[in-house]
C-alpha cells in the first residue's frame, strides 16, 4: 500500500483569502452605502432648519419661507392616539399570551396573526382603514389614519409584551400567590413592575416604528395645508396634516424650497426615530444589567 | 442484544430554556381572576380579528372588480383610469421583478456581512457596526426614497446605466436586461434601493441565527484546521439553514410590500419592459400613487383588488417564514 500524498494546502488557503476579502469588501459596501443615505438626511437637512420651519405654517405651492408646525403636530397626535389605543389593548393581549393562554389555541392564533400583522406591508393596512372609516364615513379623516397606524402598533406590542412578562421568574408570581393575591393583581402590580422597563420598551420601539410610516397614512389621512387643532375633535374629522405625507408631497414637487422642506422634515423624523430607538435600547440594556 | 446507551446532551449557550407552565394554573382561579382572563383573551383574540377582517374587507371591496374583468383582470397589462380598463399584470409583474432584484443584492452582501461580523471582526467591531446596523433598520422607507431619488438616481443615470448599457448590453440573452432609456428612475434603481432598504433586517437576523451555533461546534471544525470559509459553508451554514432561509423569507416579505421607497423612484408606468432601465411599477407603488385620487367604484375598486394580490402574496410568504424559523427553534432546542 502506498502511502497518501499530502494535498497541499494552498488552494484551500486561497479561497478562504478570496471569501474573506470579499466578506470584508461586502460589509464595507453595504455599511457605506447605509451610511451615506443617514449622511446624505443629515446634511441637506439640516441646510433647510431654520426656526421658521418649527414655528410657522406652511405656504401656499411656490411661495418660499414658511414652515411645518402643523404638519409636526398632526404626525404627533396621530402618534398619540394610536398609541393610547393600542398600549392597554396591547398589554392585556400581551398578558393573556404569557400569562394565561401560554399553549392554548387561543394564544397559537394570536400569536400567528401577530407574526403575519407585523410582516405586513403597511400600505394593505392602509387600504384595510380606507376601506372601514374612509369609505364608510365618506371623506378622508384623521380617525382613519390613526386607526392605520394602532392597527400597525397593536401587534408589535401585544408581542414584546408576552415577551417582557415571560423573563419574569416564576418564583415571583408564586410568592404573590402564595400570600393570597389573586392573579390579575399579582401580574398588574407585581409582574409588571418588575417587568417595567421592559414594557416600556416595547412601546417606545413600537412608536418608533409608526411615527415613520407613510404609507398607511397616504388614503387615510392623506395631508392639509390647514389645521383645525382647536375644534372639540382636534379636526380628527377632516384631512390630517402629517410630516410624512408631507415629505412624500413635498419631494414631488417642482418646487426647489419644498424639496428642500421634504429634507429638512426627513432629519426631524430621522433624529426623532433614532433617538427613541436609542433610548429604547439603552432602558432595556440597563434593566438587564 | 447490545445495551444501547443513550446520551443525553444539554446544549451549552443555545440560550435559556422556556420556563415551564405555572404550577398554579391548576388552582381553582378567583371570580375577578375568571373576568380578568376573559378580558385578556378578548384583548388577544383582536389580533386574528384584525387580520381576518383585513382579508374579508380586501376581498368585499375586490368583488366589483373581479366581476367586471373576471380572471382576466391578472393576466391584462392594460390599465387606463380613462378608459375604466384595468389589469394588474404590469403592477404584479414590478412587484416580483423589483423584490428579485432586491433580494439579488441582499442575500448575499447580508450573508458576507455576516460572515464578517460573526468570524473576522474583532467583538468591539462586531458590536458597534452589528448596533449600527440594527438602527438603520428603524429609518423609515421614505428616508430610503428620497434619497433614492435625489442622490442615486442621478448618478445611475449620468454613471452606471450608461456603463452596464456599453459593457453588458450587447451579452445576447442577459443583455436584454439592461436595455432602456438612461433616465435614473425605473425598475433596476427599484430594485437596487430595495435591495439597501432590507438589508438591515436580513443582516441582522442572519447575523442572530450566525452567532446561535454553538461555540464548540465551530472550534472543533476550526480544531481539524478547517479555515474560516469551511467552517461557515460546511457548519455554520448547514446548522442554520432553516433559520437563514426563514430570515430572507421575512426580507423577501418586506420587499414585496415595501411601498415609499419603490414609489419615489420605479418611475411609474404601467408597462412591461424586460429593460431594467424602463420605468414600471409595483402594486404598492400604483396603490400609493393612484389610491387618492380614484374616484370612480371601479376604480377604487380595481385598486383594492391589487391590494388583495398583495395581501395574499404577503401572507403567503409570512406562513412560510413563520414555519422555517419555527422549525429552526423548535430543533435547536433539543440540542445538536
Amino acid at each position: 500500500m502506498r502511502p497518501m500524498k499530502p494535498r497541499s494546502p494552498r488552494p484551500r488557503k486561497t479561497l478562504n483569502l478570496v471569501v474573506n476579502l470579499w466578506a470584508v469588501a461586502s460589509a464595507a459596501i453595504g455599511i457605506m452605502a447605509l451610511f451615506w443615505i443617514t449622511i446624505t438626511v443629515l446634511i441637506r437637512g439640516w441646510q433647510a432648519l431654520n426656526l421658521d420651519f418649527f414655528t410657522r405654517m406652511p405656504t401656499p405651492p411656490g411661495v418660499e419661507g414658511g414652515g411645518l408646525l402643523t404638519a409636526m403636530v398632526g404626525t404627533l397626535v396621530l402618534t398619540l392616539i394610536a398609541t393610547l389605543a393600542a398600549v392597554p389593548l396591547g398589554l392585556l393581549g400581551g398578558i393573556f399570551l404569557a400569562e394565561f393562554g401560554q399553549e392554548s389555541k387561543v394564544a397559537d392564533n394570536s400569536r400567528f396573526a401577530a407574526n403575519v400583522l407585523m410582516g405586513m406591508p403597511s400600505i394593505i393596512v392602509g387600504v384595510f382603514a380606507y376601506a372601514l372609516l374612509v369609505l364608510t364615513l365618506g371623506n378622508f379623516s384623521g380617525y382613519a389614519g390613526a386607526f392605520a397606524l394602532f392597527v400597525i402598533m397593536l401587534p408589535i406590542i401585544i408581542r414584546t409584551t408576552e415577551d417582557m412578562l415571560r423573563l419574569v421568574p416564576n418564583t415571583l408570581r408564586e410568592a404573590a400567590l402564595a400570600l393570597g393575591f389573586p392573579r390579575w393583581k399579582v401580574t398588574l402590580f407585581i409582574v409588571f413592575r418588575a417587568a417595567r422597563s421592559g414594557l416600556l420598551t416595547g412601546v417606545l420601539l413600537a412608536v418608533a416604528r409608526v411615527s415613520g410610516e407613510t404609507a398607511p397614512l397616504l388614503f387615510t389621512a392623506l395631508n392639509s395645508p390647514f389645521h383645525r387643532f382647536f375644534s372639540w375633535n382636534l379636526g380628527l374629522n377632516e384631512p390630517y396634516p402629517n410630516l410624512t405625507v408631507t415629505i412624500f408631497d413635498y419631494a414631488m414637487s417642482p418646487y426647489p424650497d419644498w424639496q428642500g422642506k421634504a429634507w429638512g422634515a426627513s432629519l426631524v423624523i430621522t433624529v426623532g426615530i433614532l433617538v427613541l430607538t436609542i433610548f429604547a435600547r439603552w432602558l432595556f440594556r440597563e434593566r438587564k444589567a | 442484544m447490545k445495551p444501547t446507551l443513550q446520551v443525553q446532551v444539554f446544549e451549552e449557550g443555545t440560550g435559556p430554556l422556556p420556563e415551564p407552565a405555572s404550577p398554579l394554573a391548576r388552582v381553582k382561579p378567583a371570580r375577578s381572576d375568571e373576568y380578568f382572563r376573559w378580558l385578556t383573551a378578548g384583548c388577544a383574540l383582536v389580533l386574528p380579528l384584525i387580520m381576518f377582517a383585513i382579508g374579508l374587507a380586501l376581498l368585499y371591496y375586490s368583488v366589483p372588480a373581479l366581476r367586471k374583468f373576471g380572471v382576466g383582470f391578472f393576466f391584462t397589462e392594460e390599465w387606463n383610469p380613462v378608459t375604466q380598463e384595468f389589469g394588474a399584470l404590469s403592477s404584479i409583474y414590478g412587484t416580483l421583478m423589483s423584490t428579485l432584484l432586491a433580494m439579488l443584492l441582499a442575500v448575499p452582501l447580508s450573508l458576507a456581512i455576516a460572515i464578517f461580523l460573526v468570524e473576522l471582526a474583532p467583538p468591539r467591531l462586531s458590536r458597534t457596526v452589528g448596533t449600527m446596523i440594527e438602527l438603520l433598520a428603524a429609518i423609515p422607507s421614505i428616508i430610503y426614497g428620497m434619497w433614492g431619488m435625489f442622490v442615486f438616481a442621478p448618478i445611475m443615470a449620468s454613471t452606471l446605466q450608461p456603463w452596464l448599457t456599453a459593457y453588458v448590453g450587447w451579452i445576447p440573452g442577459l443583455g436584454a436586461f439592461f436595455q432602456g432609456p438612461p433616465m435614473g428612475l425605473g425598475m433596476l434603481t427599484a430594485g437596487l434601493i430595495l435591495g439597501f432598504m432590507v438589508l438591515p433586517f436580513t443582516c441582522a437576523i442572519t447575523r442572530d441565527v450566525f452567532q446561535m451555533v454553538p461555540p464548540v461546534v465551530k472550534e472543533s471544525a476550526y480544531g481539524l484546521g478547517a479555515t474560516t470559509w469551511e467552517v461557515t459553508c460546511k457548519v455554520t451554514l448547514p446548522y442554520g439553514l432553516v433559520g437563514i432561509i426563514g430570515a430572507f423569507f421575512l426580507g423577501l416579505g418586506r420587499a414585496l410590500g415595501e411601498t415609499m421607497a419603490v414609489t419615489f423612484v420605479i418611475g411609474n408606468a404601467h408597462k412591461i419592459n424586460l429593460g431594467l432601465f424602463y420605468p414600471g411599477n409595483s402594486i404598492a407603488s400604483c396603490m400609493a400613487n393612484e389610491f387618492a385620487e380614484a374616484t370612480e367604484l371601479i376604480y377604487i375598486s380595481s385598486l383594492i383588488c391589487l391590494g388583495l394580490v398583495l395581501f395574499v402574496i404577503t401572507y403567503l410568504v409570512q406562513v412560510g417564514s413563520q414555519m422555517m424559523l419555527r422549525r429552526m427553534y423548535r430543533a435547536w432546542s433539543v440540542g445538536l
